[in-house]
């Protein structure tokens, strides 16, 4: 029964690891792109990957150290990522974020 | 002639705009135990009222919101700091805190801590803070 855990507990560890390493190349292509992409709608998609990608760094390290208190952080850079994504779209959609009179 | 309309960002604003701020207050009153507390509170709240103003203009959150939000800095500065002054009532050094259990009728045991009305203070200083740089950088002139 324990050698049965171990080799779980191995094998989590080992997708882990890979899970965190493309992350990590993700992460460095996405920064490529957000620093030198052509346009400005490049640039937004390059930001929103990298938010994406921060969530999931956030969860692999909460499994890696066993805790949940990394749950609301998850949460957190989804909202913040959300409202960014919305602010860049509306930006490059009409050129200014906040309207005075919308109608 | 091509008019953008924007009834999706409004719909989804009207719902998620609550969640935010529920968020905002769990995060208020999960802090100085749990991750959370006044700045990440007062971010979210932030969060939550910049949305609402992309979606439905200045105008018509002047009316929904009618705060002047420079004064929300200095009642948030004033809170902080009168909770750290109130600790000299029982000689104690500044800005000491301490903690008791109570029981309440419907939840049961709380923990109540005096660090809570400090991290009040911390909540409308970065709210006022937040909402005062983002809308002066980003008005339409």
């Amino acid at each position: 029964m324990t050698s049965v855990l171990q080799a779980t507990e191995t094998f989590l560890d080992i997708a882990v690891w890979i899970s965190l390493i493309a992350i990590g190349i993700s992460l460095l292509l996405l920064l490529y792109r957000a620093i030198q992409g052509p346009t400005n709608p490049d640039r937004a998609v390059a930001l929103d990957g990298i938010g994406v990608n921060l969530m999931g760094l956030a969860a692999l390290i909460s499994i890696m150290i066993v805790t949940t208190k990394f749950n609301d952080v998850i949460l957190l850079i989804g909202i913040l990522l959300f409202i960014g994504t919305l602010a860049i779209a509306k930006y490059i959609e009409k050129g200014a974020l906040i309207d005075r009179d919308m109608d | 002639m091509y008019k953008p309309n924007n009834l999706i960002l409004r719909t989804t604003t009207s719902l998620i705009a609550f969640i935010l701020l529920g968020f905002a207050v769990y995060l208020l009153f999960a802090g100085h135990n749990a991750p959370g507390g006044g700045f990440v509170g007062g971010l979210m709240t932030a969060a939550a009222i910049v949305l609402m103003y992309i979606s439905y203009g200045t105008e018509v959150m002047k009316k929904i919101l009618p705060i002047n939000f420079r004064t929300l800095i200095s009642i948030g500065l004033l809170v902080a700091v009168l909770t750290g002054f109130g600790a000299f009532l029982f000689q104690q050094p500044f800005l000491a805190h301490t903690y008791d259990y109570f029981m309440f009728p419907f939840f049961g045991e709380i923990e109540l801590a005096t660090a809570m009305l400090f991290d009040i203070g911390v909540y409308l200083t970065v709210l006022g803070v937040t909402i005062t740089i983002i809308l002066s950088i980003a008005n339409d002139q």
